[in-house]
């Protein structure tokens, strides 16, 4: 393998990576403060790609991928008050079914709205052909904008989560809920908050991704399911361990396509996942270890 | 026999009543999709012991039923004819596995008789359900569904991905499958009466099975793991062992189903091994009330052949992706189960027969 | 020969030491009581003893074999039946069908004779109900038999789960504070129940607070305290032993 191949083949990798290391981390921010994994994390990615490119033949490229977001956030707040919010003490078992419940109905509306065409927005800069030298090897320059907006969303939310008071109130309420209730934080607006959050990276990091790796109505299942191998890998609720862990799995899917057909490709990020959830299943049950890092 | 299997005789009415009025009005068509429907729901009742007793969600049971499906008709269509001396083919040769005729081109086919190619789906079905079954039934909750979900689509690629299964065409061409001298399971129209007895023979008589399993030793296992597994497990319940087995016999059921559906299609496609139709049997079994056998049967037998129908159009997967939503959020105990100030909306089966029944 | 042998057994939770260093064992016939104050390990030393944890350091010996950190399931198996300080029903069962879990090691129909309803597994379910109605009756809620275990009283759900552990016919039966909850009135009549079950061949060893109880019952006392044994004889000793006292009334 020539070097110039091999740091294409990295360089994929780290994009692909990032995404799904957002995804996870939209699974994480959700888990951290509601203890359910949202099985519809996906459909949010694929939500503000397609929003994007709808907007798009009425606004300005940056106008259109901000309102997708924003419209991707509103229907994240809108999925929480009408299906989670109200609620009593429900069982894992059914949390699971309502969310793979939500992740259809978003598909098949998105299947009626946009039909199953493939869909993308245009390059940033440039066209499919332009692409700038990085240490010899060609590539994208939407691969910088994938790889740049992921890790500027990554230093935000940790700043988020670190510095401003509503970010503490959400850690907290993600470490002991009744204490958080107790010390007069609405966990309740707190956890609509986080599925307006998740919506708002999926759906960005959908957007900036959809040039290369385009838009379609059915992406948000295998996003979920990678994103969900990421969150496992890095530890339920680890978000900084969950863009290493995305990283890696992006660039051992990269380099897997030299040996494994490509119709396989997804069948490795799954293996990964049954591996870990078969060698270290009870080490990634919300031990205490885990549970003393879960926050951003 | 017990009185409580009496329960079934009803059942067994209905089926016969409807096939005649079929027959009466001229609307033999309809059979065509409730025999489907009883094929599908032999997978679901399977399913709705593994959820509702032993209490382990699986979202890749549509990769059971592909595996039934797929292996029974790539072995009874795939000519064998370049590996005739092969040490694998010579021994199911020698077995009286092997059945020589004609392709439509004249040429020699040599193929999997359909009663060796059903063990053979099924036993692989059962052994993969098994080796599956040790480290992911040792999960629980969302890592369970993640486990199951990730085997589901690992199925759907490899029948998408290999040439062997037909790829995106999936296999078409199955021959019928003689269960017994005059017995046949195929699509042929002057077939259709015999095969919807055939199909409702099959799930009427794993309802019985399974209406026993409940209402035995293993049952009462089953049911304490799920009332409290502590306890379970301080009265000698073997907890995981169970768990296990339960998972075994539902992915049996599933690869039957997948067999006999696709003998009596004639052929599979790639869309039976996708994860909306595992998803669809978690709802259909979510809507019958979990634990609840008749609940998934009737159930079963109702969305299935509405969806055959075509009834809901190209809504087919959203109005499944509906009704889970809707039955877990106001009626996680079934739709049998629903209450109108304390009036039920329809009366519960299972109940009732369990007191007849003692 | 001992029918339970506890050997220098210890639990650790990280730093902290639920039980250390205990040894005692248990006569055929005998009824042994565990005490001690809240805290002392009286629950854990269950938990070891029947599989739920598996001790940091020591054994279990059961007629003479190692069954420390055997699966719970095993050592039931073995003939050891327990029942619980909060009572553990299971839900959606009648009382009749709880006592008929109990039967499970005692039994052995497996996944196709129960399918099949084999004559075999047909008699053994006859046997079974027979033996768990019985069972009912010998406590007393034999008219209880139809009713979901979880919606009966609690008095009731404790004969349940009492009978329950003795449909197992175990040869060492522990039970969790199986006074817990009951009256005065109720707490002599378990008093009776444990002698009578004594009285049919079942050892007993029993963790209870009701210090009357015990007093009357047990053949022979062990005093737990901060996990350790501070002592171990018969009830008339245990009362006049200054180290227990101490340890109940403080200095």
């Amino acid at each position: 393998m020539t070097v110039e191949l091999f740091i294409q083949y990295l360089v994929a990798g780290i994009t692909y990576g990032s995404i799904y290391a957002i995804v996870a981390i939209g699974f994480n921010i959700i888990y951290n403060t509601t203890g359910i994994i949202n099985f519809a994390q996906g459909e949010f990615v694929m939500l503000g790609g397609m929003l994007s490119i709808t907007f798009l033949q009425l606004l300005p490229l940056p106008a259109a991928i901000a309102l997708a977001v924003l419209c991707t956030m509103a229907i994240g707040a809108a999925i929480e008050m009408l299906f989670i919010r109200w609620l009593v003490n429900p069982g894992v078992l059914r949390m699971i079914i309502i969310t793979i419940g939500l992740s259809i109905l978003i598909r098949e509306a998105a299947l009626h709205i946009w039909g199953d065409n493939v869909h993308s927005l245009p390059y940033f800069i440039g066209n499919e052909v332009s692409t700038i030298a990085v240490l010899g090897a060609r590539v994208s320059p939407q691969v910088l904008w994938v790889i740049g907006v992921c890790a500027l969303m990554v230093v935000f939310l940790n700043v988020f989560f670190q510095a401003t008071s509503v970010g503490r109130e959400m850690r907290a309420c993600a470490a002991n809920r009744t204490a958080a209730i107790l010390c007069g934080i609405d966990t309740r607006n707190m956890v609509t908050l986080s599925f307006v959050l998740s919506a708002g990276i999926g759906a960005l990091a959908g957007a900036v991704m959809s040039p290369i790796t385009y838009t379609q109505y059915d992406i948000g299942t295998g996003l979920a399911i990678k994103g969900f191998t990421v969150a496992i890998l890095g530890g339920l609720g680890n978000s900084l361990a969950a863009v290493a862990a995305g990283l890696l799995l992006g660039i051992i899917e990269a380099f897997s396509v030299s040996i494994v057909p490509l119709a396989f490709q997804d069948a490795i990020s799954i293996a990964i996942l049954l591996v870990i959830l078969f060698v270290r299943p009870h080490g990634l049950f919300g031990s205490s270890a885990a549970a003393g890092l879960k926050e951003f | 026999m017990k009185l409580k299997n009496l329960a079934l005789l009803p059942l067994l009415a209905v089926i016969v009543l409807v096939q005649l009025l079929c027959s009466w009005t001229d609307s033999v068509f309809y059979l065509t999709q409730l025999t489907m429907s009883a094929y599908y729901s032999l997978l679901i009742i399977g399913l709705c012991v593994l959820m509702g007793y032993a209490g382990q969600i699986s979202l890749g049971h549509a990769g059971f039923f592909a595996i039934g499906g797929y292996l029974s008709a790539a072995l009874t269509t795939r000519n064998l004819v370049p590996f005739q001396d092969q040490f694998c083919v010579r021994l199911l040769d020698a077995a009286g596995c092997l059945t020589a005729g004609q392709d439509i081109y004249g040429e020699a086919l040599l193929v999997v008789t359909p009663w060796a190619a059903c063990v053979i789906a099924v036993l692989t079905a059962a052994v993969v359900a098994f080796l599956l079954g040790i480290p992911v039934l040792k999960l629980k909750g969302h890592y369970l569904a993640m486990a199951t979900l990730g085997f589901g689509i690992i199925i759907y690629r490899i029948v998408l991905a290999s040439s062997y299964f037909g790829e995106a065409d999936g296999i078409s061409g199955v021959p019928g499958f003689t269960l017994l001298p005059g017995l046949s399971v195929s699509g042929d129209f002057s077939n259709r009466a015999a095969n919807y007895y055939i199909a409702w023979g099959f799930l009427l008589l794993a309802m019985l099975l399974l209406r026993n399993l409940i209402d035995s030793r293993v049952g009462r296992g089953l049911r304490a793991i799920h009332g409290s597994s502590e306890a379970a497990d301080a009265m000698g319940v073997d907890t995981a062992r169970f768990k296990l087995h339960t998972f075994v016999l539902s992915a049996i059921l599933a690869a039957i189903a997948g067999v006999l559906l696709t003998h009596y299609n004639g052929g599979i496609g790639p869309s039976e091994a996708s994860i909306m139709k595992s998803v669809r049997y978690v709802a259909i079994v979510a809507v019958g009330g979990m634990a609840n056998l008749w609940g998934a049967l009737i159930m079963g037998v109702i969305l299935n052949f509405l969806s055959l129908r075509g009834l809901f159009g190209s809504y087919d997967d959203a109005v499944f992706g509906l009704i889970l939503i809707l039955i877990m959020l106001f009626a996680p105990g079934g739709i049998l189960n629903l209450r109108f100030g304390g009036l039920r909306l329809l009366p519960n089966l299972i109940a009732k027969r369990k007191r007849e029944g003692n | 020969m001992a029918l339970l042998r506890i050997n220098q057994l210890g639990k650790h939770f990280g730093g902290l030491h639920a039980v250390s260093d205990v040894s005692f064992s248990l006569k055929e016939g005998a009824i042994k009581a565990v005490i001690g104050p809240n805290g002392a390990g009286k629950t854990t030393l269950f938990n070891l003893i029947s599989g739920v944890l598996s001790p940091t350091s020591g054994e279990v010996l059961f007629h003479g074999k190692a069954i420390q950190g055997f699966k719970p399931y095993r050592i039931a198996g073995l003939g050891v039946a327990r029942t619980f300080q909060n009572i553990k029903m299971f839900a959606g069962m009648t009382a009749l069908e709880n006592v008929m879990v109990g039967r499970h090691v005692r039994s052995g129909a497996g996944f196709v004779a129960s399918m099949l309803r084999t004559p075999a597994c047909r008699r053994e379910e006859v046997a079974i109900r027979r033996k768990s109605m019985e069972l009912l009756d010998f406590l007393g809620i034999a008219d209880c038999a139809e009713i979901e275990a979880t919606s009966l009283a609690f008095g009731q759900q404790r004969a349940v789960e009492l009978a329950r552990a003795l449909a197992l016919e175990p040869t060492l039966l522990l039970l969790d504070e199986p006074a817990a909850g009951l009256n005065i009135y109720e707490t002599a009549e378990v008093g009776r129940l444990i002698t009578r079950i004594r009285d049919l061949g079942v050892t007993v060893l029993l963790v209870e607070h009701d210090m009357s109880l015990v007093m009357e019952i047990s053949d022979e006392i062990v005093v737990l305290s901060f996990g350790q044994k501070i002592a171990e004889g018969l009830p008339t000793e245990i009362q006049r032993n200054p180290e227990v006292i101490k340890v109940y009334l403080g200095e």
